[in-house]
């Protein structure tokens, strides 16, 4: 299925943060909005939901950390106790710096690696930029033409208010 | 918010860029054929490079006994070296990681080259241990596989374990810290290149990027888990490098004050070697618009509160050696200041606590060829510490029959310049093949500290910005 959208390419920021502000006002629908780097607090304007990655992290930590603890004990005082020193077989003390590492490792892999994931980025797949620039100089607002109540002239107007340098509509793939 | 504008009276970049030119005052170096100039440093050090790596294939071949090690200085040349280029990389996570904690925005036109630093800091300091076993082939021991020796496990309460893991996870995650925030500049590259190869290298490397919103939002997440984890990574691993010696009973070696020192320490020398490269790098590929005057001036101002620190920790040392009432801790001190090793001592000292205190002036701290002459000075303190403290605690421990000198000879030396080869011959290749400026975070701080533009004619009035708010 095909949608219909209009895409309002800026070249400001503070432009861009208008635009997208008083669509949401007026009740269009902001599909994505690209740039060459993140504005801050657009996420708030847009109402998208804080990332749930640092549940990842904290998470695959805590998992790191304490199949290390326990493979730590496991190996020193089960597998092959060898007395070093006089210490006690299980030594935790001693086994909180590589307990330290491996849990930063974890968190720290995992959590790349479930963004990768969850925003789909792999090695080989073809970007598709809205318009070209937007990983250089343009921010591209995305507004999807919902139903005929979408006045496109006047959605035009307003986005050209902003200082639009380029205005365009098409259909594109839903899903994309 | 996008309506806030900084307070900072002065841009952190100069020039009054647009984001058209930061991609093409960054990424032209990279269109254009190699100077003369690199092509000279880039063979330069990959000669020397290559005779450090033929002295080292030489001491593989004979053993250790190369080495101007003896019974009584067991650790000497190769050591100083690996403390001293691990103690260089945590500069990069300073910069990369803490200062992104702190929100110190100047750091964007350093970071990219300060991790990739440490990237490189961190391989030839890794390459020290390796060589120091003597059968370096059976370097894979050190990890707990499962194995035919009766699954004979490592021993987990030894400070070398620890510094391995270390070691490796803080490769690994600056590794990774590196490649996350350079996935925007690859797609950048891969979008403005019309070269098939670099178009297609970039492309596979940049995953797909496109720089929608929703992808920002979590990329912001995931670089502030990394900085927030990056953060305490930095301080164990010195901490457990401290540890190598401190959990030794040798006097000189075994005191609660390494870890802050040891820390301290590294972030000085690795700061002096940041500015070291930047310095060079900003006048050869012309960025002095992006690595201003100011930056290096926050950076000199890191290295004086570091050294100070350092500083302090010399004299804490002296304190506790003479306070203590131990008279063998008492002697190793008099043997540092005024034993045979006495004028590396003075090196270190002067080096480290003397030379930064001139960057209390700021005639000194903006002036580039003073600054790139004084961070030059500090390394060598820095290198001077780690020998200092290692040989001397050494060389006279409490038997008097058994004390004994250290020389390094033509193999250490050549090892040690060949560390120096690998990683200008990395820095030299990175330079010429990846964004040496994070665009896309100097892309987010180009408006920081101009005048917000007069609110266009037709636009919708720009909304009233909080009090005090503009500059």
């Amino acid at each position: 299925m095909s949608r219909r959208v209009m895409i309002g390419v800026f070249e400001r920021e503070e432009d861009t943060v208008a635009a997208v502000r008083s669509s949401r006002a007026q009740g269009l629908k902001v599909l994505d909005v690209y740039g060459p780097y993140p504005i801050h607090g657009l996420d708030r304007i847009l109402g998208l939901q804080p990332s749930k990655l640092p549940w990842v992290c904290f998470l695959l930590g805590v998992l790191g950390a304490s199949c290390k603890v326990w493979f730590e004990y496991w190996t020193t005082a089960t597998s092959w106790p060898i007395n070093v020193g006089g210490k006690p077989w299980n030594s935790l003390p001693a086994f909180v710096p590589v307990t330290f590492e491996v849990m930063v490792l974890f968190a720290g892999v995992s959590t790349v690696i479930a963004f990768f994931l969850t925003r789909r980025l792999f090695p080989g797949r073809r970007a598709v930029l809205p318009v070209p620039g937007v990983t250089d100089d343009r921010f591209a607002v995305i507004l999807e033409e919902t139903d005929a109540t979408f006045d496109s002239d006047r959605v035009r107007a307003m986005l050209q208010g902003f200082r639009a340098v380029q205005v365009e509509e098409r259909a594109e793939e839903e899903g994309r | 918010m996008a309506e806030v504008y900084s307070v900072l009276a002065r841009p952190l970049i100069e020039g009054q860029k647009t984001m058209t030119q930061v991609s093409r005052d960054v990424f032209s170096p990279m269109d254009a054929r190699p100077t003369r100039l690199w092509w000279a440093a880039f063979l330069t050090s990959a000669l020397v490079m290559l005779t450090g790596f033929t002295a080292i294939g030489y001491e593989f071949n004979k053993g250790i006994g190369t080495w101007g090690l003896n019974r009584t200085v067991g650790w000497a040349f190769d050591i100083t070296n690996f403390v001293f280029w691990i103690g260089i990389g945590h500069a990069g996570t300073l910069i990369s990681a803490i200062l992104f904690l702190f929100r110190q925005r100047w750091r964007t036109s350093v970071n990219r080259a300060a991790e990739a630093m440490t990237l490189f800091a961190v391989m030839c300091a890794g390459m020290f241990p390796l060589i120091h076993m003597g059968r370096p082939w059976l370097a894979h021991w050190m990890f707990p596989y499962p194995n035919s020796r009766g699954s004979l496990w490592i021993n987990f309460r030894s400070p070398l374990v620890w510094d391995f893991f270390a070691i490796s996870t803080y490769f690994i995650i600056s590794a990774t810290f590196w490649y996350v925030g350079l996935i925007p500049d690859l797609a950048a590259i891969r979008d403005r290149s019309s070269h098939g190869w670099r178009r297609r290298l970039a492309g596979i490397f940049a995953l797909g990027w496109t720089g929608s919103y929703r992808t920002w939002l979590h990329y912001e997440t995931v670089y502030l888990l990394l900085a927030g984890l990056a953060t305490p990574l930095v301080v164990s691993v010195h901490t457990i490098v401290s540890w190598d010696f401190a959990t030794a009973v040798i006097p000189g070696w075994h005191t609660t004050i390494f870890p802050p020192y040891f820390v301290a320490g590294a972030i000085f020398s690795g700061m002096a070697m940041v500015l070291t490269l930047m310095l060079v790098a900003r006048k050869v590929m012309r960025l002095e618009h992006y690595i201003t005057s100011r930056h290096v001036e926050a950076m000199c101002k890191l290295i004086l509160a570091t050294g100070s620190i350092v500083g302090l920790a010399y004299l804490t040392e002296f304190f506790t050696a003479l306070y203590s009432g131990n008279p063998y801790e008492g002697f190793v001190f008099f043997n540092r200041a005024a034993g045979p090793l006495a004028w590396g001592y003075w090196i270190m000292v002067g080096c480290n606590v003397g030379v930064p205190q001139l960057l209390w002036f700021k005639k000194v701290r903006t002036s580039i060829p003073v600054v790139f002459v004084l961070t030059l000075l500090v390394n060598v303190g820095m290198w001077f510490e780690r020998f200092i403290i290692i040989v001397t605690s050494l060389q006279r421990d409490f038997l008097p029959a058994n004390w004994s000198s250290y020389r390094p000879t033509s193999i250490e030396i050549a090892t040690l310049a060949g560390s120096f080869g690998l990683f200008f011959t990395c820095f030299l290749l990175f330079c010429r093949f990846l964004p040496v400026i994070a665009v896309s975070e100097v892309k987010g701080v180009l408006n920081i500290g101009r005048q917000p533009p007069a609110p266009h004619a037709e636009a919708a009035p720009r909304p009233v910005p909080a009090e005090g708010v503009y500059a």
